[in-house]
């Protein structure tokens, strides 16, 4: 015999995990943070060559040569 | 850890828009959306100056503090990506951004308003890198490519510089020094914060 008050008691939980909000940010509604940027993205031929995928310094120094490269006039020619 | 920035050169800005074609070629971004675009101050007078818009990365940024959905995020390389499965195109973020960078494409889910689009530094999103689902979602990721944004490295004058803002920062140094002018860097106190300016620049 079950008495009324487990019994309310029970329904009681029941309603109040009803009205729980579930979690809505990123990390905690699966879907997590995309994987860091020196991961690479396994697609050689759209990988530029000089680095290697998983290796951050190499990312990191790839970057700063492409930017410097690319975008320093001053470094490029050699000019002042 | 490198942080990712934009700095516009004025000075260098010719308002080509090879900037907005790179970006929606590259990311092939839909129709009425602009990712990037150039606007011009004072436009026909003699001394115009041009600047290319877009999501700055904010170091705070407004749009990550109002998102009722927090759908935002920020890599680890410091660019503000968003989950586009998580954002109901509200567009709170729109009015929250300084910089007019939140886009919402005509057609798609919501109604006319659809999910948001803006920038992504071509870093993708939360998506596997170079997958098929990142780039319909969010366009290429250029970034996990070894590659800097299609946009500054596509600008004919290099007026549109991206990178790690040590980098960035030095060469616009470098530049301001040797023209000895044109040290304005507009929106960077906007979005780094005005103790984070680059060295020689005035605002």
């Amino acid at each position: 015999m079950i008495r009324p008050q487990l019994l309310l008691g029970v329904l009681a939980l029941g309603a109040l995990v009803a009205c729980g909000e579930r979690p809505q940010d990123l990390a905690e509604n699966g879907n997590a943070r995309s994987a860091p940027a020196y991961q690479g993205t396994g697609v050689a031929s759209f990988t530029a060559p000089s680095w290697k995928a998983g290796d951050e310094k190499s990312w990191a120094q790839e970057l700063r040569t492409r930017g410097e490269r690319g975008q320093n006039d001053y470094a490029r020619i050699g000019a002042r | 850890m490198a942080r990712m920035k934009f700095i516009c050169d004025a000075e260098r800005c010719i308002e080509c828009n090879g900037c907005v074609t790179a970006c929606k070629n590259e990311n092939e971004v839909p129709w009425g959306v602009n990712r990037r675009r150039v606007v011009t101050l004072n436009d026909g007078v003699p001394g115009e100056k041009s600047i290319s818009v877009a999501c700055m990365h904010c170091s705070d940024a407004p749009c990550m503090a109002v998102c009722p959905v927090n759908c935002f995020y920020r890599t680890d390389e410091g660019v503000v990506l968003h989950d586009k499965d998580v954002c109901i195109g509200c567009g709170y973020c729109s009015y929250a951004c300084p910089f007019g960078a939140p886009q919402f494409p005509a057609k798609g889910q919501f109604g006319a308003r659809g999910k948001m689009d803006k920038c992504t530094f071509c870093a993708g999103g939360p998506e596997k890198h170079g997958s098929q689902a990142e780039f319909e979602k969010y366009g290429r990721n250029r970034l996990a490519e070894g590659k800097l944004p299609a946009c500054a490295e596509m600008c004919s004058t290099k007026a549109l510089l991206a990178g790690d803002g040590d980098m960035v920062a030095d060469i616009f140094r470098q530049r301001v020094i040797t023209r000895g002018k044109g040290a304005e860097v507009w929106g960077w106190g906007t979005a780094y914060g005005t103790n984070a300016k680059p060295e020689g620049a005035k605002s």
